[in-house]
């Protein structure tokens, strides 16, 4: 009989397992025996404990934790479960769920998970419309983008130009050593092992440190007036996240998206379609002191860390017209090593930094890199690439710019 | 576990939480779940949350319950094998090779010689391999995104296997498996290779009641009326959108801050005065300091007010 439970536990584990796997969480087969191991160490005795036992198994970061609760909470509620899981997979069934919890979102990828039929477009759709209205608000635009494939030229193109781009920022030497014959330090691991080999004479051998680019943050406006270069600067960030390591790119608008784990699909398409998916607020308003702080707040902390490059890509036209933006701005220029500015939108020379915006934003940059017309990936990077002004130049643009207003 | 002069394992999840009590960590079922799954399955335990909230204490306390050495590494930006794992001690390699030059001992032998245990430094990783008397140590392995990636890949081999490959020598591996501890402040993703092989959880703030029994535990001396006080108004401060809330680490030590000024009771004058305890940046200082202080302060003592009378 025991034989019979515990055979029992293993299949409603496994199929829990792949609920998981199916709602987007990192569930391998190696976790089912880990959870088959730890229930059984610890035993079913309460519900509690049967929780926080398959919550250490199968979570891995806190923002998995709301998906886990949700599928625990529905997967182990009913003693029938199998029952219940079939009745989820019926699609009729699927629109069942309650609707009117803000838990809405997290039900519906479950379903989805639950729901093994990928054909069943419609369904699919009715719950986006759904989805987009709950969402909206009248402070945001929330618009789709739907860009144009690269072409394979564009992308033999863009790997080239990528593979010239020298940012204007140093390798940071590592605590690291590699072998050098120039090396200032003595090898003595490497020394005395040559000794054994050749006797006599000892030859030292020499290391010195490696050096490696610091991670690079891009932070890419893709607001309305920026709307004509975001295909761009997607590419860009494409193509730099999977040229490196430590690269972590955002994107806001009038809220702030963490896109880099979909940049790091290798096809560039591929990549775009799920940042197109994720992304909200394409071609809306900018807010931009707002969307500094939520990065300040969330995220410099976790990317900033190890003397990491900002690179900011915006405009400077902000809708909230600059309230809070240079406290924000001198905040993110304290965490970071360096922070780059780069502005796309003067398109003549004779520009001058009127939006109170930028006049926020430029006391607080390292580097101001304005690019009059910016048409093409091999731009953008001929303009990264270009030695670094002098430190403050972005002031002095400001006050030359005042000056010929005068 | 055969051994019978260490403390043995705790045998549910129930005794956890009493063996963490007896060392004053006044912990969570859902932590001592894990920690239990730890102990038992000999697996790694990751442990992530805010600056502050008593990560690394369980291992202080897991060490102490269990009557097993404390073995820790703190990690910092390149960590290397060298100063982790295992260093050879090349100046007295280099005195050996002489020595033995000079007494025209066979190549082969001096090899072997000067590649012996007596020469090898052991680092923390390497320590914690090694059989202890009490059983196996602790192992915290502290902050550890801290260190970067190649580092945590190589930690991959020695928290699966708990095995340590010098390549001079051989394979070292554990008889006994330490009780390893791993804790992040997540100032960057750790790897889910690494993750996988762990049991995981994410420390959280306690709520009023706990951190009011952990500060009973921590900070003995403090009034009863200003340990709720204080409680109810970082609880407050918790609510707030600071940059840095305060852990319970900042709670003890600030108690212990206005015991030590004699402050018997909670005023918005003796919060400005201390807040520097509490609050580590400057902006996050000057937005409470002054009358936002002074309404918290306020809402807490009022909150307390109404819990008395039910």
């Amino acid at each position: 009989m025991a034989d019979e439970a515990d055979g029992r536990l293993v299949a409603n584990l496994m199929h829990f397992a792949r609920t998981l796997r199916a709602a987007g969480l990192p569930v391998g087969p190696g976790k089912v025996i880990d959870a088959v191991a730890a229930v059984r160490t610890v035993g079913i005795t309460n519900r509690a404990d049967f929780y926080w036992t398959l919550h250490a198994v199968f979570v891995n970061r806190p923002d998995q934790r709301p998906l886990f609760d949700q599928a625990f909470q529905i997967f182990w509620r009913n003693p029938e479960l199998l029952k219940k899981m079939m009745s989820l997979i019926l699609p009729e069934m699927s629109l069942d769920l309650p609707q009117d919890e803000e838990k809405n979102e997290m039900l519906r990828r479950l379903a989805e998970a639950l729901h093994p039929h990928p054909e069943s477009r419609e369904t699919g759709e009715t719950e986006l419309e759904f989805d987009a209205a709950m969402t909206f608000s009248d402070r945001e635009q929330l618009q789709t983008m739907d860009f144009e494939k690269m072409s394979l030229d564009e992308l033999a193109q863009a790997k080239a130009a990528i593979a010239r781009l020298r940012l204007p920022v140093l390798d940071r030497p590592t605590r690291r050593f590699a072998r050098d014959p120039r090396g200032a330090r003595a090898d003595m691991r490497a020394t005395l092992r040559a000794a054994l080999r050749s006797g006599g004479i000892i030859d030292l051998k020499r290391k010195s440190r490696t050096m490696r680019p610091p991670p690079l943050v891009v932070l890419c406006d893709i607001s309305g007036s920026m709307s004509r270069y975001s295909r761009m600067f997607l590419h860009f960030m494409h193509a730099i996240t999977n040229d490196r390591d430590r690269v972590f790119t955002f994107v806001f608008g009038t809220r702030l998206t963490n896109i880099t784990r979909y940049l790091r699909f290798r096809d560039v398409d591929l990549a775009l379609d799920k940042v197109t998916e994720v992304v909200g607020d394409w071609s809306g308003g900018t807010r931009i002191g707002h969307c500094l702080i939520d990065f300040n707040l969330l995220w410099s902390r976790r990317v900033l860390g190890q003397g990491a490059v900002v690179l900011l890509i915006t405009d400077g036209l902000d809708r909230d017209v600059g309230i809070g933006l240079a406290h924000e701005m001198d905040r993110l220029h304290r965490s970071c090593r360096r922070l780059i500015w780069l502005n796309p939108l003067l398109r003549y020379e004779g520009f001058e930094p009127k939006s109170l915006g930028m006049r926020a934003m430029l006391p607080h940059v390292d580097e101001f890199r304005p690019v009059h017309n910016l048409e093409s990936l091999t731009d953008l990077v001929s303009v990264l690439t270009a030695p670094a002004p002098r430190r403050l130049t972005a002031a002095s643009i400001l006050q030359t710019g005042a000056r010929a207003a005068a | 576990m055969a051994n019978a002069k260490a403390p043995s394992l705790p045998a549910s999840v129930d005794a956890t939480l009493a063996m963490l009590g007896s060392a004053d960590y006044i912990a969570d079922r859902s932590l001592a779940t894990a920690v239990h799954l730890a102990l038992h399955l000999k697996r790694p335990l990751f442990l992530e949350g805010e600056a502050g909230v008593g990560k690394t204490e369980i291992a202080k306390v897991l060490a102490t319950a269990l009557g097993r050495r404390l073995i820790r590494l703190q990690c910092y930006e390149g960590l290397d094998v060298a100063s982790a794992v295992y260093e050879w001690d090349y100046a007295r390699q280099m005195i050996e090779i002489r020595l033995a030059e000079a007494s025209d001992e066979d190549r082969g032998e001096i090899e072997s010689a000067i590649f012996s245990d007596r020469f090898l430094i052991k680092r923390p990783l390497l320590q914690a391999l090694e059989p202890e008397i009490g059983g196996a140590p602790v192992l915290l392995i502290d902050e550890l995104d801290r260190t970067d990636e190649p580092f945590e890949a190589y930690l991959l081999e020695l928290l699966s296997d708990f095995q340590v490959t010098i390549p001079e020598i051989g394979t070292i591996k554990a008889e006994h498996p330490p009780i390893v501890v791993i804790t992040s402040n997540r100032t960057r993703e750790i790897h889910d290779a690494l993750k996988r092989r762990c049991f995981y959880y994410w420390v959280d703030y306690p709520n009023a009641m706990r951190e009011l029994e952990i500060l009973g535990k921590k900070a003995p001396g403090a009034a009863p009326e200003l340990s709720r006080a204080v409680v109810s108004f970082v609880q407050k401060l918790r609510k707030m959108d600071l940059f840095k809330l305060p852990g319970i680490a900042e709670t003890i030590d600030w108690t212990e801050a206005l015991m030590q000024l004699d402050v018997l009771e909670l005023t918005p004058h003796a919060i400005n005065d201390t807040l520097g305890v509490l609050l580590k940046y400057q902006d996050d200082i000057a937005r409470i300091q002054g009358s936002e202080a002074a309404r918290l302060l306020d809402q807490a003592k009022s909150e307390l007010a109404t819990a008395h009378e039910v």
